[in-house]
C-alpha cells in the first residue's frame, strides 16, 4: 500500500504530554498515603526505639503494673492490654453473631424494599461520632446497666465493650451482606431446585461461599474495637488494670483502661515532651500498631484458606 | 429474594403429595388421559390451566393450557422471550424467587394446583427437579454436590446413591476416583452432567431442563441430549430449547411459544416438524422467523 492512500493513525500533538501528565497526577495520588503510612511507621518506630533505650521490651511487655506519670513508675503494658483485649471480646461476643444474622437477614429474606430502607439505617449507625456512643453509654447504658448488676462501677468495661459491639455491628453487617449479595443467584437457584428451604440455602450455601468476606468483616471489625478510643476512654474510664480471669464479673463491673485511652491520657496530660512518660505513649502505639497488623495479615490467610470459590 | 416464598416446615407430608390431597376444584376427575392429539396413551403428570404470569405489568404468559405426559420427553421451543422458561420455572414454583411474578390460572402437579394456599414450594420442588442453563454446580466436592439434595431432604446418603446418581448421568466412569475434587474442575460438559446427577439423587418424578446444552459444545451436547433420552425411561422430562434440531431429536412432544407469551401448538414432536397447523409456526420452523 502506498504513503498517499495510508490512514493517517499519527498521534495528535500534545498526546503523550497529556497522557503523561494524567499519569503522573494518578501517581501522586496513590503515592500519597502510601507516603504518610510510612512517615507515620517510622515516627513511631523512632520514639519507641528511644523509649526501649531506657525500658527494656521484655519488661515492657510482661510487666503488670502501668503507672507512667506517678512514682514509682512502672511500664508494664499487660494491663493495657487485657484492658483492650477485654473490650474486644465484649464487643465481639455482641457484634459477630448480631451482624452476620443481619447481613443473612439482608442478602436473603428481606424484600427489596424492606432492604432498600434497613441497609441505610442500619450504615447510619456507622456514622455516628464515636464521642457520643461514650457518652450514650456512660449516661444511658451504665444506669441500665446498674439495675442488674448494683456493684457496677460508673466507668466499667460491659457498657464499654455493649457499646463499642454496636458501633461495629454496621462494619460486619455491612460488608459480610455485600459479599453474599455477591453469591451468583445460580447457586441460590440449584439449591431452591433441590427443594432447599430459604435458611438451608443460606446455610450451606450463601454462607460458605462468602466465608471469605465474612471473615475479613470480622477481623477488620475487631481492629477497629482494638483500636477505638473515644468511647471506651469515656465509659470505661482510666484505670490500668490487669485482668483476672479467675473473676470475670469483676472484670466487666469495673474500670479499665485500654491501650488508645491510656495514649489519650498520657497525650493529654503534663508530661514533658522528652520524657520517658511521654516516649512511652508512642511504645504503646507501636504495640498497638503490630497488633493490628498481625489481625489484618490473619484475616487474609483466613480468607483464601476457608474460601469455597465459586466462578 | 422474594417476601412470600414459603418458609414453613419442610416436611413433605404437608399438604402436597398429591394422591391424598384434597382437590377443592374437582378437576382431577375430568384429566384427560390423552393429550389434544389424542394418540398418546401416557398418563398426565403435569398440566398448566389457564396459567398466565405477569412480571409487574408485564404479561410473559398469556393463559395457556397443556398436559405433559409421563416417562416421555415434551420440549418447548420458541424465540427468546417467548415466555417457554417462564412457563418452565412456574411448574416447580422456582418463580416465586422473583419478587414481581405474579401467577393465574392453576398448574396441576398429579392433579393438585401447586399453586393452592396450602402448597409448600419447597415440598413441590423435592418432587420436581431441575437442570438449568448456565452448569451451576455448588464449590463442594463432586460428593458433596450429588449428595446434596439427598441432604437437604433428610434421605439417607449413601456411597451406593451417589454412584448410581452419577452413573445415570452418565458421568460415573469419567469421575470415579476423584469424588472428592472440586466440582468446579470438571469441564462444562462434565459440570452439566453433574448437575444432572444432583437432580436425580433424591429421585424426583419430573426434570425440568431450561437450555441445558446452549452453554456447552456439540460434543458435550450430544452427551446430554443421549442422556435426556435415557432419563424419560425413569422420568417424565421437560425440557426448553431454543435449538429446534435438537427438540426434533429428543422429545415425543413439542410445543411452540411464539412471542407474545403465547402457545400456539402443542403436540407429538414429528407431527409439529413435518406438518404444523399453524402458519406462524410453519413459518418459525422453516427459520423464516425468530
Amino acid at each position: 500500500m502506498s504513503d498517499a492512500t495510508a490512514p493517517d493513525l499519527s498521534r495528535r500533538s500534545g498526546q503523550n504530554t497529556r497522557e503523561f501528565a494524567y499519569r503522573a497526577v494518578f501517581f501522586v495520588c496513590a503515592l500519597l498515603s502510601i507516603l504518610t503510612t510510612l512517615a507515620i511507621v517510622l515516627t513511631l518506630l523512632g520514639d519507641a526505639l528511644t523509649f526501649f533505650a531506657e525500658v527494656s521490651p521484655i519488661a515492657f511487655l510482661t510487666g503488670t503494673t502501668w503507672s507512667p506519670a506517678n512514682d514509682p513508675v512502672s511500664f508494664g503494658v499487660l494491663p493495657l492490654i487485657t484492658g483492650t483485649l477485654v473490650i474486644t471480646f465484649g464487643a465481639a461476643a455482641i457484634a459477630l453473631p448480631v451482624g452476620l444474622l443481619t447481613a443473612i437477614y439482608l442478602a436473603e429474606y428481606a424484600s427489596d424494599r424492606v432492604r432498600s430502607v434497613l441497609k441505610p439505617a442500619i450504615e447510619v449507625l456507622a456514622g455516628v461520632p464515636t464521642v457520643v456512643y461514650g457518652y450514650f453509654a456512660l449516661v444511658y447504658v451504665t444506669p441500665a446497666l446498674s439495675v442488674v448488676f448494683p456493684t457496677i462501677s460508673t466507668f466499667n468495661a460491659l457498657s464499654a465493650s455493649i457499646i463499642v459491639g454496636i458501633m461495629i455491628i454496621p462494619m460486619v453487617s455491612s460488608i459480610s451482606e455485600d459479599a453474599m449479595s455477591s453469591v451468583p443467584d445460580s447457586l441460590r437457584e440449584a439449591s431452591y431446585g433441590l427443594g432447599a428451604t430459604r435458611f438451608t440455602v443460606s446455610t450451606s450455601v450463601v454462607v460458605p461461599a462468602s466465608i471469605s468476606g465474612i471473615a475479613s468483616s470480622y477481623i477488620l471489625a475487631l481492629s477497629r474495637a482494638i483500636g477505638e478510643t473515644m468511647a471506651v476512654t469515656i465509659a470505661a474510664g482510666n484505670t490500668p488494670r490487669l485482668v483476672d480471669l479467675t473473676d470475670p464479673a469483676g472484670v466487666f463491673l469495673n474500670s479499665i483502661q485500654t491501650m488508645t485511652a491510656a495514649m489519650v491520657q498520657l497525650g493529654a496530660s503534663d508530661v514533658t515532651g522528652q520524657s520517658l512518660a511521654y516516649r512511652s505513649l508512642f511504645a504503646v502505639g507501636l504495640t498497638l500498631f503490630v497488633i493490628t497488623f498481625l489481625m489484618n495479615l490473619i484475616s487474609e490467610w483466613v480468607a483464601s484458606r476457608y474460601r469455597e470459590e465459586y466462578r | 429474594m422474594t417476601q412470600d416464598m414459603t418458609t414453613s416446615d419442610p416436611d413433605e407430608s404437608d399438604g402436597t403429595t398429591a394422591s391424598t390431597s384434597p382437590d377443592p376444584g374437582g378437576f382431577s376427575e375430568a384429566r384427560t388421559q390423552t393429550t389434544q392429539e389424542g394418540t398418546s396413551t401416557a398418563p398426565t403428570v403435569v398440566e398448566s390451566r389457564d396459567l398466565a404470569v405477569y412480571y409487574g405489568d408485564e404479561q410473559a404468559l398469556q393463559p395457556t393450557t397443556m398436559e405433559i405426559p409421563e416417562k416421555q420427553v415434551t420440549a418447548i421451543i420458541g424465540p427468546s422471550g417467548c415466555g417457554k422458561s417462564t412457563f418452565l420455572r412456574s411448574i416447580n414454583r422456582m418463580n416465586d424467587l422473583i419478587d414481581v411474578a405474579r401467577v393465574e390460572g392453576e398448574l396441576r402437579f398429579r392433579g393438585k394446583n401447586v399453586y393452592d394456599e396450602d402448597v409448600d414450594p419447597v415440598a413441590l420442588r423435592r418432587r420436581i427437579g431441575m437442570v438449568f442453563q448456565k452448569p451451576n454446580p455448588f464449590p463442594k466436592s463432586i460428593r458433596e454436590n450429588v449428595a446434596y439434595g439427598l441432604n437437604v431432604q433428610g434421605k439417607e446418603v449413601t456411597d451406593e446413591a451417589v454412584e448410581t446418581a452419577l452413573r445415570r448421568a452418565a458421568l460415573w466412569e469419567e469421575v470415579e476416583g476423584k469424588l472428592d475434587s472440586s466440582g468446579l474442575d470438571l469441564s462444562g460438559g462434565q459440570q452439566q452432567r453433574l448437575c444432572i446427577a444432583r437432580a436425580i439423587a433424591p429421585d424426583p418424578e419430573v426434570i425440568l431442563m431450561d437450555e441445558p446444552a446452549s452453554a456447552l459444545d456439540p460434543v458435550a451436547t450430544s452427551q446430554i441430549e443421549d442422556l435426556i433420552e435415557e432419563l424419560a425411561r425413569d422420568y417424565t422430562v421437560v425440557i426448553v430449547t431454543h435449538n429446534m434440531q435438537q427438540a426434533a431429536r429428543i422429545s415425543d412432544k413439542t410445543a411452540v411459544f411464539l412471542t407474545g407469551g403465547e402457545l400456539v401448538e402443542f403436540g407429538e414432536t414429528n407431527r409439529i416438524f413435518e406438518n404444523p397447523e399453524h402458519q406462524r409456526v410453519e413459518d418459525y420452523i422453516t427459520g423464516k422467523f425468530g
